[in-house]
C-alpha cells in the first residue's frame, strides 16, 4: 500500500471532482427540463405524439451512455452540413458533447419516473380541485406537481446516483473528470488499488451526500395522500 | 450499405462475432453476477453484525462507483490481485489473465452487486409462514431450498433480474475500453478505419437496441412462466 500516492494524487482527484460536479448539475437540470417535457408528451392522447415520446425514451433506455455519447462527439462531426451551422460550435467541444448526451440520456429516464408518477395521481385529487372551480393552471402547479414529487423523489434519487456514475464516461472523451484522472494517475503509477481506493471514496461520498439529501427531501414531502 | 458487406468488403461479419461476443461476454458476467449474489445475499441477511457489514459494503461500494473505475480496477489491476491470491495458496509463477476473463470478471461483481440486492429483497418478501411451514414439516435442507423457498424467491425475483440483465448488457460496452472486441470497440475500429464514426456509431446502437428488444421478449415470457399463481 503506497500512502504517499494517496495523499499525493488526493488533491488532483478532488480538483478532477468539480469537473463531475459541474457535468452532473448542469446535465441533471437540463434533463430534468427534457424529462418534464416529455413526460407532458407521453400523457398527450394524440397516438403520435404519444409513440414519438416512448420511442425517445425507449431509444435512449435501451442504448447504452457510451455509444450516445460517441454517436454526438465522433457522428455528429461528420456531417459537413452541420459544421457550418452555429452548433458546431457547440458540438466540437467535448465538454458540451458530454452535457448533450447525459442530458439526453438522463432526460429519458426521468421522463418515464414523471409520467409514472403523474399517473399515479388519484383522479379524484384533480376533480376535488375542478369542482372547486380552481383554474387547471393552479391544480397543476399546486396539486399535481407537489403529489408528483412526492411519488418520484426516491426514484429520482436513484436515478440522480446512475448519473454520477454516467459522467465518468466524459472520460472516454477526453474529458479529465474524476475517473479520468484517476485513470490518468493509475496508467503512469501502475498502482490502482491505492488510486481506485481515493477516487471511489471521492464517489462513494458524494453518493452518501446525494442520499441523505434525498432522503430529507422525501421526509419534507412526506404528506399523506 | 456496402459498408455492412461480409467478407474483405464489409465489415459485417466482423460486427456479426462482435454481436456474438457482447453477448458471451452479458452471459458469463451474469453468471457470475449470480455466484456472487449467492454468497452475498446470506450475508446480508445474516444477523451477525460482522458479517452483515461485509455484504453490506460490497454492495454499497459497487452500486456507488462508477463502473468504468471498477473496470480500470481489475484491467491495470488484475493480473495482480490474481497472483497474490495464487501467493496466499503457494503459487508464485506469473499469471496473465485475458481480456475476455477480465472484462466478464468486473462486470460480473457489478452486476452481482445489483442482482443481490434483487435476491435480497425477494427473499424477505417471502411470507415467513413459509419456512416456518417447511421447518416444521421437518423437510430436508434440499427440498427446503429447493423446491420451497427458491421457486417462490425466483417467482418474485425475474422482474428485478432482468432490469439487471439490461444494465449488464449496457454495461459491456465500456470493457471496449480494455480492448476486448465487442460491439463498442468493433465500431470504434470500423469507425476509425473508414472515417464513417456516425454510421457505425448508430449501427452499434441499433444493435444494442435489438438485443435489448429481444432478451426483453424472452424474459417477458419467463416471467409469465413463473408468475403464475401457486
Amino acid at each position: 500500500m503506497d500512502i504517499e500516492l494517496m495523499i499525493n494524487s488526493f488533491p488532483k482527484l478532488l480538483n478532477a471532482t468539480l469537473i463531475t460536479l459541474k457535468l452532473l448539475s448542469v446535465s441533471l437540470i437540463l434533463g430534468l427540463f427534457i424529462g418534464l417535457g416529455f413526460a407532458i408528451l407521453r400523457m398527450n392522447n394524440n397516438k403520435l405524439i404519444n409513440k414519438f415520446a416512448y420511442g425517445y425514451s425507449y431509444i435512449f433506455r435501451g442504448t447504452p451512455l457510451l455509444v450516445q455519447i460517441f454517436i454526438i462527439y465522433f457522428g455528429l462531426g461528420q456531417i459537413e452540413y452541420l459544421r457550418t451551422t452555429f452548433l458546431w460550435v457547440v458540438l466540437k467541444e467535448p465538454y458540451w458533447c458530454a452535457i448533450i448526451a447525459f442530458s439526453l440520456n438522463t432526460g429519458a429516464y426521468t421522463s418515464e419516473i414523471l409520467r409514472s408518477a403523474f399517473q399515479t395521481i388519484k383522479l379524484g385529487y384533480l376533480e376535488a380541485g375542478k369542482s372547486l372551480g380552481i383554474p387547471s393552471k393552479i391544480i397543476f402547479t399546486k396539486i399535481q406537481i407537489p403529489i408528483a414529487i412526492k411519488q418520484s423523489l426516491p426514484a429520482y434519487g436513484n436515478e440522480i446516483i446512475l448519473m454520477l456514475k454516467g459522467t465518468s464516461l466524459a472520460s472516454t472523451v477526453t474529458l479529465m473528470d474524476l475517473t479520468g484522472v484517476a485513470k490518468y494517475i493509475i496508467s503512469t503509477t501502475f498502482k490502482p488499488v491505492e488510486v481506485f481506493i481515493v477516487a471511489g471514496g471521492i464517489y462513494l461520498f458524494m453518493t452518501f451526500i446525494i442520499h441523505n439529501v434525498i432522503k430529507y427531501l422525501e421526509k419534507k414531502y412526506g404528506f399523506q395522500t | 450499405m456496402e459498408l455492412l458487406y461480409f467478407g474483405d468488403k464489409g465489415w459485417g461479419d466482423e460486427l456479426f462475432f462482435a454481436t456474438l461476443m457482447t453477448i458471451a461476454v452479458s452471459i458469463t458476467a451474469m453468471i457470475i453476477g449470480f455466484i456472487f449474489a449467492a454468497l452475498f445475499t446470506p450475508l446480508k441477511l445474516s444477523n451477525n453484525k460482522f458479517l452483515n457489514s461485509i455484504g453490506n459494503a460490497y454492495t454499497t461500494v459497487i452500486r456507488g462507483v462508477p463502473e468504468l473505475l471498477v473496470i480500470y480496477l481489475f484491467f491495470f489491476g488484475g493480473s495482480g490481485a490474481i497472483m497474490f491470491v495464487a501467493s496466499i495458496f503457494g503459487y508464485n509463477e506469473y499469471i496473465e489473465i485475458n481480456a475476455f476473463l477480465t472484462g466478464s470478471f468486473s462486470i460480473g461483481i457489478i452486476s452481482g452487486a445489483y442482482s443481490t440486492e434483487v435476491f435480497r429483497g425477494a427473499l424477505q418478501s417471502i411470507d415467513k409462514g413459509q419456512f416456518e411451514a417447511a421447518k416444521v414439516l421437518g423437510f430436508n435442507k434440499y427440498i427446503y431450498f429447493f423446491k420451497i423457498i427458491l421457486p417462490q424467491m425466483l417467482r418474485l425475483a425475474i422482474p428485478n433480474l432482468s432490469n439487471v440483465w439490461q444494465i449488464t448488457l449496457k454495461d459491456t460496452s465500456l470493457i471496449s475500453v480494455t480492448g476486448l472486441v465487442e460491439i463498442m470497440r468493433q465500431s470504434y475500429i470500423a469507425a476509425g478505419s473508414t472515417r464513417d464514426p456516425l454510421f457505425f456509431y448508430s449501427f452499434a446502437a441499433v444493435l444494442y437496441l435489438m438485443l435489448t428488444f429481444l432478451s426483453m421478449q424472452l424474459l417477458n415470457r419467463l416471467e409469465t412462466k413463473y408468475s403464475k399463481g401457486y
